[in-house]
């Protein structure tokens, strides 16, 4: 039962674990934006009435959600270097994948955010003249959003969790910092202890911050 | 980019009379005996904890929530490595205990905080007259549960059940990590064995998706076995 703490020091923080913490923060950041972008583009074309557009789109979608993370990992690290003829790295692969993968589920839920705009704001946006492209824009997409926000926001903090997955192709993320760390002094116990403390606190954090805005979202409503 | 699919390796023996392809069978086994056993520890524990968080006793609320918060909000890759490395220092006797049943517990455990969600809302779905006829019946805590609103709660939740049997047999992949020879553990050693990437990843994929859609598929047929027709049970 006897934990010893003390060898986790302020020097010990700032050499290993906050290198892995910005880049599992860059990583979500980076495919929030991105996949929300590409996610929405997925989604227009799965709600289009043309199948050209249409079942692309869901083929993507359900490949990617039948597949295990992890198993879409390797697949891009594997991938990459076969198409473009050299290796990008872990962490360059892991962005890629990330993006891709994200993309499938943020685009449902945009899908359904769509949906949950009335049918007529559509027509009223035609009515005065605006293009499809202009109704989306300016009047479908900015509720569709909003609707959404604490669903984007928990797939969020999901997906900061998946950042530790990063593993399986060894790029250097917040886990990886304290595995580092657990072989350095030979302290797993305590080092993986502190790992899920952290995480723990994050993401609570996170969770509960999304409550309050899905109170706000339903006060605007 | 030009590729050459050869398959060829999977009759390669990998000594005695053990081939990529009995390989891939056994890691096949493996995956499915993780994700059935995950899904039972999901399953009762998160039925449990998810009529606490239903009841009008504090305690078993609290208890409830802070089971969720705390499974829900440590990543699952994470909670392998705490059963790996942390608990059996606290609890000795798990480290005589075969790693798969470290990943059962993990994934369990992890999964168990969503399936306590599905039971909450589902509970929470059924009408207040339901739990107020049961008890002018005359039926205790227990047996209201049991004969009345339990009965409706799993009708109505057996979607997102499904969907969680669908996302244990994913997230079983992450045992990888503490090296049991399942499907990824598979993908990721005989493509380093034989550097037939593609042609590995592609048969685990197709397994995965096999795997996930036949329990689509035994999900239906439970959903159709115990339907009662022309019942709706959500609140008016």
């Amino acid at each position: 039962m006897n934990l010893d703490f003390s060898f986790f020091t302020l020097n010990i923080i700032s050499n290993f674990i906050i290198k892995g913490l910005l880049f599992s923060i860059k990583l979500t950041l980076v495919t929030l934006v991105c996949g929300l972008i590409i996610g929405t583009m997925i989604a227009m074309m799965r709600l289009s009435k043309f199948k050209i557009l249409n079942y692309p789109a869901l083929g993507y979608v359900v490949l990617i959600r039948s597949l295990p993370f992890v198993m879409v990992i390797l697949w891009v690290f594997i991938l990459i270097p076969l198409v473009i003829g050299k290796s990008i790295g872990s962490e360059n692969s892991a962005y890629i994948t990330y993006i891709v993968f994200e993309s499938a589920f943020y685009s449902e839920i945009m899908r359904s955010g769509i949906q949950s705009v009335k049918k007529e704001q559509m027509q009223a946006g035609y009515a005065v003249g605006l293009t499809y492209f202009q109704s989306m824009r300016y009047i479908i997409l900015p509720q569709a959003f909003r609707n959404m926000l604490p669903v984007i926001l928990t797939q969020t903090i999901v997906l900061f969790q998946d950042t530790s997955l990063v593993y399986a192709i060894g790029a250097y993320d917040l886990l990886k910092g304290f595995e580092i760390v657990s072989k350095n002094f030979n302290r797993p116990v305590e080092a993986y202890l502190i790992a899920a403390v952290v995480y723990f606190i994050i993401c609570f954090s996170l969770s509960y911050g999304v409550k309050l805005t899905q109170r706000k979202v339903q006060i605007a409503k | 980019m030009h590729y050459t699919f050869n398959w060829s390796f999977f009759f390669k023996s990998i000594g005695g009379k053990e081939t990529y392809l009995t390989w891939l069978v056994t890691a096949w086994e493996w995956t499915l005996t993780i994700s059935f056993f995950g899904f039972l520890v999901a399953f009762i524990l998160g039925a449990i904890v998810g009529i606490f968080r239903t009841t009008n006793n504090k305690y078993l609320v609290t208890f409830g929530n802070i089971w969720t918060e705390i499974f829900r909000n440590i990543p699952l890759l994470v909670q392998i490595f705490l059963w790996y490395h942390v608990i059996p220092h606290f609890i000795p006797i798990i480290n005589k205990a075969p790693r798969i049943v470290l990943v059962v517990m993990a994934i369990g455990l992890f999964t168990s905080s969503r399936v306590s969600e599905n039971f909450k809302s589902g509970i929470q779905s059924l009408s207040i007259a339901q739990k107020h006829a049961g008890l002018a019946l005359g039926l205790n805590t227990l047996q209201l549960y049991w004969y009345a609103l339990l009965p409706q709660a799993i009708r109505i939740i057996i979607p997102t059940l499904t969907s969680e049997a669908m996302n244990i047999i994913k997230n079983s992949s992450v045992a990888f990590a503490i090296s049991i020879a399942e499907l990824t553990m598979f993908a990721m050693q005989a493509q380093e064995e034989t550097a037939r990437g593609i042609e590995i990843y592609l048969v685990v994929s197709v397994l995965y998706f096999i795997s996930a859609f036949a329990v689509n598929l035994i999900s239906q047929f439970i959903e159709h076995k115990i339907k009662i027709p022309n019942q709706t049970f959500v609140k008016q």
